[in-house]
């Protein structure tokens, strides 16, 4: 009886429905399932608000820039420069981190150094940033309350016309957690529906051997269609650090120099590489691994030819290697006009 | 109709409800298997790791940063004869400090059982390539060029060689497979046999890795000769499999 009551008086409420997540059907087979909260169910108003808020620059302080300035969905989400520069013209020192397959992140630890917990936490971060977007929600919250269309789209994603860091942050995050990229060559490959050629064949094999490449331990494998495992690790970029990464956030000295393993699908768009953008091409990420490697008391013991300078691949396994690395392009993702504003 | 539709919901709650009270004269037992972890005397947890605070029985002093490992196949063997194998498996994660306490799934029923074992890995049967969601999401499957499947264990950490030089080794136990002979593999997981329990309640039974012994028994562990690309070293891997044999032990049974 008290359900029924309830009903009845609620019976004008606009209720969202639910988004049907499209989940590619590796990793249907190969992933188990993604996460989302259970206080942000994805729904089809949530994500759309979502998607609206992205690509708003009312989220910075003057107006001039939007989550997607630094997270272009032409380059998988992330930006061609080694620092993006904020709305003041300040840059900051991590590379923009492309944005996909974050439902599938289960430590829940975002940012290169793990710093911010829950896609929601991550999403606070750069509007209150000076050197990002340099506003503040208070004021975010207030432009968007103004506007004649936010009050409406809030209250039919979230019950309320009320508007907040809260209900932004879970419509963005609704947004973020949409963003897949499973439809690579390699994923057409696996599924039966393409050939690869002999270079990215052999170079998958360079991926898998552990004498040559050994990438598969931190970088996914066709088994693990991530391509991360989204753990942090100290790959030997320096002999000593600048940047703390992990360790700047847990305080232990044993995770300085430890950044998380990105994916490595999409890679055709995401250059610079590394955390700071160090690398310009692929080439040189790969000559790092293979001959430029920096001895540091936190390197991770799965670098193992750490004291050699790396994995001494030769010319012919650097190409191969570097075929098969961009077979994970996903055009598609890119270019999939309900991920553009 | 709503009104008749309320009433045949709450009897056949109440329906429920009795037959539930009826079932209880079968109480379902689970068993829980704990793990801690040693090097020989000492307890080991990953407050240690990172730390080249360990000698292994080479004399080499040596560090942990990664240890996780695979738990299948648990066996009841009932005093009636009965087998009762659960197909659960479990991942300890000694450095998450996950999967360090396994509770199965299915529960069996009260009695003496005159044998308890699980497997360290998977064995053949069970060692089949990408099929394990959650640990393909983890990222310990083992590459089809060395036999596709699973990983058994993967150790990782660093020693000081005989330059005095701090090394990486990489103690990762998988079948061990003949890139000259790759149609006959050589299944690495063992059978750890805790021996007969009597099982009145929900059972725990208290197992310890003694880190060392993977460096110890029989084969006395050179990491310099031994430490990194043991994935496709067949030999390695038999000699792990022999050394395997002495690390775990039972430390108790509670119930």
């Amino acid at each position: 009886m008290i359900m029924s009551c309830s009903n009845s008086e609620t019976e004008d409420e606009y209720i969202p429905i639910p988004y049907s997540l499209e989940v590619p059907q590796i990793f249907q087979e190969k992933l188990i399932e993604p996460l989302i909260p259970t206080n942000n169910p994805l729904t089809e108003e949530g994500v759309a608000l979502g998607k609206k808020l992205f690509f708003d620059t009312k989220l910075s302080g003057n107006n001039t820039q939007s989550c997607a300035s630094c997270h272009n969905p032409r380059n998988a989400f992330t930006d061609e420069t080694r620092f993006s520069d904020g709305v003041d013209g300040n840059f900051g020192t991590r590379n923009s981190m492309p944005i996909f397959n974050l439902a599938w992140n289960f430590s829940d630890r975002f940012a290169w150094d793990g710093k911010e917990l829950g896609l929601e936490r991550q999403a606070l971060e750069p509007v209150k940033n000076p050197i990002e977007m340099h506003s503040n929600w208070d004021e975010v919250a207030s432009k968007l309350q103004q506007d004649t269309q936010y009050p409406t789209l809030f209250l039919e994603a979230f019950g309320t016309s009320t508007i907040d860091s809260t209900v932004i942050t879970k419509a963005i995050a609704q947004f973020e957690r949409i963003l897949i990229s499973g439809n690579s060559k390699f994923d057409q490959h696996l599924a039966g529906n393409a050939t690869l050629t002999l270079q990215e064949l052999n170079g998958f094999n360079v991926f898998m051997d552990e004498t040559k490449g050994d990438c598969f331990h931190c970088h996914g494998s066709d088994n693990n269609p991530l391509w991360t495992d989204n753990d942090f690790h100290n790959n030997g970029l320096d002999a000593t650090f600048t940047d703390l990464g992990l360790g700047a956030v847990t305080g232990d000295p044993n995770d300085n120099g430890k950044f998380r393993s990105p994916s490595l699908r999409n890679l055709a768009f995401t250059a610079p590489y590394m955390h700071d953008g160090r690398f310009a091409t692929l080439e040189e990420v790969i000559d790092f691994y293979s001959e430029g490697l920096q001895i540091s008391s936190t390197i991770d013991p799965l670098m193992k030819k750490v004291n050699q300078g790396g994995v001494q691949l030769t010319p012919q396994d650097k190409a191969d290697l570097k075929a098969f690395l961009l077979s994970l392009t996903d055009n598609e993702f890119v270019s999939n006009p309900n991920f553009q504003n | 109709m709503k009104t008749k539709i309320l009433t045949l919901l709450c009897i056949a709650l109440i329906i429920s409800s009795c037959s539930e009270d009826n079932d209880l004269n079968i109480e379902p037992i689970s068993i829980t298997l704990n793990f801690s972890h040693s090097w020989g005397e000492n307890e080991v947890t990953n407050a240690d790791f990172n730390d080249l605070k360990f000698t292994n029985d080479n004399g080499d002093q040596m560090s942990i940063e990664h240890l996780r490992y695979l738990i299948s196949e648990i066996v009841l063997t009932h005093e009636s004869g009965v087998i009762t194998t659960l197909d659960d498996y479990n991942l300890v994660d000694l450095t998450n400090n996950e999967g360090l306490i396994f509770t199965t799934s299915a529960s069996i029923l009260p009695g003496d059982y005159t044998s308890v074992s699980f497997r360290f890995g998977f064995s053949d049967e069970n060692n089949i390539d990408g099929v394990y969601t959650d640990l393909n999401t983890a990222s310990f499957n083992v590459p089809t060029i060395l036999g596709g499947g699973y990983h058994h264990m993967q150790f990782d950490g660093k020693y000081i060689d005989d330059s005095d030089a701090e090394a990486p080794f990489n103690y990762h136990v998988i079948n061990a497979f003949d890139l000259t002979n790759i149609n006959d593999p050589v299944n690495t997981s063992f059978q750890l046999n805790i021996g007969a329990v009597a099982v009145g309640g929900n059972t725990n039974i208290n197992l310890n890795m003694d880190i060392s012994e993977w460096f110890k028994t029989p084969n006395t562990w050179n990491l310099n000769e031994y430490d990194v690309d043991l994935m496709s070293n067949y030999e390695a891997q038999l000699l792990m499999n022999q050394n395997g044999a002495s690390v775990f032990s039972v430390v108790s049974i509670t119930q």
